[in-house]
């Protein structure tokens, strides 16, 4: 803790501000608030520079030529790998895949780990918190096995039911996934416990890191996860480009999830051998300025680190939950006892649409409606929230500024 | 907020505060429910017909204010009216919300033209038009009403 506590006063909030041309713009008049950051991060100077060299600099193919572009950035490319690798304390570089961005990751599992490893019967279990693609994914492969799709409760606060997850392992469940922190409650699950749960009973377990990994340090191995996801976009990086961590002896033994060049060992009209890891699951050129771009983006969270960026956004949180608190006939949406960066809320009398709108006019970006997480907003019986999200470079003035725009909100819709 | 208020004008916030035709109607001809997914608007419009006359037009559901007046206003709007000629004020009302080079002409629209604000916010022409788009569906419906419960 003592740690936390000099964290805390070494986050130079200003300093980093100014690594991000974007909060130096106004919109509406106004300095722009960015309040929307689980829905995508903005970008620092590094990553963008970052792009543009490659673009401008280095641009070839990977894995082609023998010429000199196309190996520096081949190298580029790997360098990047093991920067994901060490970010997530992977044990191995090959267990990163690079791919579209978290969505896709979960469906490369459901399509080539679940179809190979699920049939009539079987089961695979999620929360009542997870976003729409880490339910989706699982419903198509439940009408293409004939499994079922088994869902564990969360109560009144946003926190997920240990109990009744404990419950729901039975002898059919062949999988659980997971989110890790709820994009729409801002819950973080045990997924510790989780992880420990499920594999009693030998049941592999995905982790949807996407909301997590720009908020707390993600350690795979001390987790002991068999999958982790999560998307560049979100970590201050390009969009475009996600991520999967598998443990190496599962995406060995898994089919390949798409066929084409940069896969195989060797293709022949009677017969094809597919490539090692990680690049059995990479076909086809990959997204290499992104790749190169998230590389720069995990350098520049490791640089400011991730100790100082959750005590930071701890504070902010704490601040802005009081804050929130005081505006009349607003409810909190999602209060768990362990919560990050997320304030969902729905006001009294007003739609959260009208909130977004009106706050927008003060320069504040919020996000508005249901967050990819109907099933959510079903369980709270609320249409849509409202919903305020906090990444390393928020201050305390800007949630000043959502407060005050949200007295605009009462003053416009009395309750 | 003077601009804020060209979009939430007092007659929409009158609408949305106390909507008028908000009930389900007994007897409607036809129903159809409409939402914005992204939104998490519902809405369910009712419409009675008297051969090609909208004698009777509600809703019920839920929504951000700009949908709820608007299917408030055009419950009102449409009521006697033609169904060509509902269809037509829906075309100049659709107009208004979303062309800047065309000025809202009150004599037809009436009322309507208190949306006339809604074409500086792109995002929200949905929510203007969800009640329309639902009376719609409702009139094209060759079915009679069903219940989808």
């Amino acid at each position: 803790m003592s740690s936390l506590t000099k964290a805390t006063a070494a986050l130079d909030v200003q300093k980093i501000r100014q690594d991000f041309p974007i909060l130096r713009r106004t919109v509406q008049g106004k300095p722009l608030v960015y309040l929307d950051n689980a829905a995508t991060t903005q970008k620092p100077q590094p990553v963008l520079d970052t792009l543009a060299r490659y673009y401008a600099q280095e641009n070839a193919n990977i894995h082609r030529g023998v010429y000199f572009l196309s190996e520096e950035v081949t190298r580029a490319v790997s360098t990047a790998r093991r920067k994901v690798q060490a970010f997530l304390n992977a044990r191995v570089d090959r267990e990163i895949v690079f791919t579209r961005n978290s969505t896709e990751s979960i469906n490369l599992v459901a399509q080539s780990y679940g179809r190979q490893h699920l049939g009539p019967g079987d089961e695979i279990l999620i929360t009542h918190m997870e976003h729409h693609s880490n339910i989706v994914p699982w419903q198509l492969l439940c009408e293409q096995t004939k499994s079922r799709l088994r869902v564990a409760p969360i109560d009144d606060c946003g926190e997920l039911r240990l109990d009744e997850f404990e419950k729901l392992l039975g002898p059919q469940t062949k999988f659980v996934s997971v989110v890790h922190l709820s994009n729409s409650l801002g819950t973080v699950n045990p997924v510790a416990d989780i992880v420990r749960l499920a594999h009693a009973r030998d049941i592999p377990v995905l982790i949807d890191g996407s909301q997590a990994v720009y908020h707390m340090p993600v350690d795979v191995q001390a987790m002991g996860c068999d999958f982790y996801v999560c998307t560049g976009h979100k970590l201050y990086g390009p969009t475009g480009i996600g991520v999967l961590y598998g443990r190496e002896a599962l995406l060995d033994a898994m089919p390949p999830y798409q066929g084409g060049g940069d896969m195989i060992r060797s293709v022949t009209f009677d017969r094809t051998t597919y490539a090692d890891l990680p690049y059995k699951f990479e076909a086809g050129t990959p997204h290499i300025a992104g790749i190169i771009g998230l590389g720069a983006a995990v350098d520049y969270i490791t640089g400011v680190g991730l100790g100082e960026i959750a005590a930071h956004e701890k504070d902010l949180l704490a601040y802005g939950t009081e804050a929130l608190s005081e505006v009349p006939g607003l409810r909190l949406i999602g209060t768990a006892h362990r919560k990050a960066s997320i304030l969902s809320f729905v006001i009294e009398g007003a739609h959260p649409h009208d909130i977004g709108t009106i706050v927008d006019a003060e320069g504040v970006a919020i996000r508005t409606g249901h967050h990819c997480t109907q099933p959510v907003m079903d369980r709270f019986g609320v249409p849509a929230t409202a919903r305020a999200s906090i990444a390393m470079y928020n201050t305390r003035e800007e949630i000043d500024v959502l407060v005050r725009a949200l007295t605009r909100v009462r003053e416009m819709f009395p309750a | 907020m003077t601009e804020l208020r060209d979009l939430y004008q007092e007659v929409i916030l009158d609408h949305n505060k106390a909507p008028r035709n908000f009930r389900e109607l007994d007897g409607a001809d036809r129903r159809a429910d409409g939402d914005n997914p992204l939104c998490g608007d519902r809405l369910t419009v009712f419409v009675k017909l008297d051969g090609n006359t909208i004698t009777e037009a509600s809703f019920v559901g839920s929504g951000c204010a700009i949908s709820k007046a608007s299917a408030s206003l055009m419950t009102d709007a449409v009521k006697g009216k033609s169904v060509p000629a509902a269809r037509r004020l829906f075309e100049q009302f659709h107009e208004m919300v979303t062309d800047h080079s065309v000025s809202a002409d009150s004599e037809t629209l009436g009322k309507l033209v208190v949306f006339e604000g809604v074409r500086d916010y792109p995002a929200r022409v949905k929510c203007a038009s969800l009640a329309w788009h639902t009376l719609y569906a409702a009139i094209d419906s060759s079915h009679e009403i069903v219940t989808t419960e």
